[in-house]
């Protein structure tokens, strides 16, 4: 287990390198450079050169990217000029209500998918299997805004139950639950298709083991054989698509922030695209980045608590 | 064996049957076979459309901004007084084209990555699966947004970039199938002749992956058309007056109080429906491509 953990946390090391290496490359390929892009097309060349000499970017490149990784270690994004405040101090004041926003929905997906895979798996190929799996075809075709856009036509124009827009949120945090309901139930609809759809085929490759014709032949009953035995084998790999999927929720929240003016991190890094902003793009990146790596390391770790045979395999 | 081309005719019989087993397989799935046709009407609608059904794309009437549908504009107009139907066939160019380009790339580019690691192992398969998790580790839509923004966000960039996030999971998969085809006898036989190792990749590992490829180039073409109305629906779509599926269901969505559904729920079918037939077609395919590994072994 020990060396499993080591190889594991390696990995995710390594991977944080490349990712932090990666954005090292943009941050120095952007147009006009780091300064430029700070300061803006307009800047003096006093300025300029002022700048220049500030952030250490007359040293060579591998020292620069050095001081540069130190800084991220130590909390330091760079600073916006535009915003007068540190990144740091931005992502800190977005990123609790997009973690709210794609952990309830996380939650949600799969309190929902669980259930629903089940079934769908212990029905395969009946009629209602093919009505729900149609369904969620459905929903997995449709573009993430497209789904927000016929909620937003359903739940608010038509039957005016929620607030299209969740602007407002986080003014009087934990009171204004209802501007929260359309974004997570968006995001959940992204998420259900692909996590029910795993559930279902695995669901469908366990009923055919031999445990479960021993299961039946002792005279199991159809339910507890689900729960007690199918349900528990079906979910080990399950724990590892965890960390598949993250990235397809965190990407969802991107344009559901946008679609429903949900102040996260999502619409930070919209603005900061219409404005060139690069720092805050780089460090909202950087954050999810780290976010993914470090669910998808628990996600493993969780995997190889659960099943020994990965532990010792 | 007698005569030699005996044995070249024999082989070529036996691949026009097998082949024409293929076709049978694919064509036993109804849902895959309808698709495929619907596929075939979308891109004539698209391409052929246009020379029939002639209207301006290019410059805006605001006259007729917002026109419901009638019989001069069978669906309607949008805000800028283009003709809805016109705009369609318009839009789903650049969204087929873009799906297109960001399929062969990605599909191209992660084979290769992934035929080179399985081939080579060791430090090499190390370095580009790291690669590959740290890929899928930044989420895909900023980071398509990110390169997009960075290099200017023009049509083909923004299609480069989409490709930029979708290769990884294609090199993942070829990856694992190169592993076991590595150690095949032919494999080794092929060492043994002297072939060099680019030839091996080419000429034995990829072609033996190319049921998971082609299966896999073709889920990518369904998830790009997803990627690119996404993007489009962030503002970087083509620049107008040309526009996507995208653009024009992002319209829509900024007149929803409006009621104008027809602004809306065409480009929304068309992407649904597109996507849906690709994906269906891919269930074919890959049915086909089960069929073929099983006769490999």
């Amino acid at each position: 287990m020990l060396r499993f953990l080591a190889r594991r946390m390696g990995q995710a090391i390594a991977v944080l390198l490349l990712v932090s290496l990666i954005m090292f490359v943009f941050l120095h390929a952007m147009p006009g450079g780091l300064v430029r892009a700070q300061l803006g097309p307009r800047a003096t060349r006093a300025a300029v050169r002022q700048l220049t000499r500030l952030e250490g970017l007359t040293k060579p490149l591998p020292v620069q990217y050095g001081i540069w990784l130190w800084n991220l270690v130590h909390g330091n994004l760079g600073f916006s000029y535009r915003q007068n405040s540190s990144v740091a101090k931005l992502l800190i004041e977005y990123f609790p209500r997009t973690l709210i926003l794609g952990g309830v929905s996380f939650l949600l997906t799969i309190i929902l998918a669980i259930p629903l895979g089940v079934f769908q798996g212990s029905r395969a190929q009946l009629k209602l299997d093919y009505a729900i799996t149609g369904g969620l075809v459905a929903l997995y075709s449709l573009p993430t805004f497209l789904k927000g856009a016929i909620l937003i036509l359903v739940f608010s124009i038509e039957l005016q139950f929620f607030p299209d827009t969740a602007e407002n949120y986080g003014r009087n945090f934990g009171t204004d639950v209802s501007v929260l309901i359309l974004p997570i139930l968006t995001l959940t609809f992204g998420s259900l298709a692909f996590f029910s759809r795993y559930i279902r085929s695995s669901v469908i490759d366990n009923l055919g083991a031999d445990y479960v014709r021993t299961a039946r032949a002792k005279g199991v009953g159809e339910v507890r054989l689900l729960v007690r035995h199918v349900l528990r084998n079906s979910l080990l790999p399950f724990v590892s698509q965890i960390g598949i999927a993250l990235p397809l929720i965190v990407s969802g929240t991107l344009i559901i922030e946008f679609l429903f003016d949900f102040p996260g991190l999502g619409l930070l890094y919209w603005d900061a695209q219409q404005t060139r902003t690069y720092p805050i793009m780089l460090g909202i990146v950087l954050l999810l980045s780290v976010l993914v790596v470090a669910g998808n390391l628990l996600a493993d770790l969780a995997y190889a608590v659960l099943d020994p045979r990965i532990r010792y395999g | 064996m007698a005569d030699a081309s005996v044995g070249v005719q024999t082989i070529g019989w036996a691949r026009w049957r097998k082949w024409r087993q293929d076709i049978g397989v694919f064509v036993s799935n109804r849902a895959a076979l309808v698709s495929l046709a619907f596929l075939v009407l979308i891109i004539l609608f698209c391409y052929v459309g246009p020379l029939i059904y002639r209207t301006n794309q290019t410059t805006a009437t605001l006259l007729n901004a917002s026109l419901p549908p009638s019989s001069q504009f069978p669906l309607g107009t949008d805000p800028e007084g283009f003709d809805v139907l016109g705009r369609l066939m318009v839009g789903g160019q650049s969204t087929l084209e873009v799906a297109f380009a960001v399929a062969v790339i990605s599909t191209a580019f992660g084979a290769l990555i992934g035929a080179l690691a399985g081939y080579i192992g060791g430090a090499v398969d190390s370095f580009l699966m790291r690669l590959v998790d740290t890929m899928l580790a930044i989420p895909f839509l900023f980071l398509a947004v990110l390169i997009a923004v960075l290099l200017s966000p023009t049509l083909p960039i923004v299609a480069l970039a989409i490709a930029a996030v979708s290769w990884p999971s294609t090199a993942r998969i070829v990856r694992s199938e190169a592993l076991t085809i590595r150690t095949r006898d032919y494999v080794t036989a092929a060492t043994g002749f002297g072939s060099w190792h680019l030839q091996l990749v080419g000429r034995h590992i990829l072609p033996n992956t190319i049921g998971s490829i082609v299966v896999n180039a073709t889920l990518k073409l369904a998830t790009a058309i997803l990627l690119f109305s996404a993007v489009s629906f962030l503002g970087l779509g083509p620049p107008p007056p040309a526009t996507s599926w995208g653009a024009m269901a992002t319209v829509g969505v900024q007149h929803l109080y409006d009621n104008n559904w027809w602004l809306l729920w065409p480009a929304a079918a068309a992407i649904g429906l597109t996507v849906i037939a690709v994906t269906l077609v891919g269930d074919g395919l890959y049915d086909v491509a089960a069929r073929l590994s099983r006769d490999a072994k």
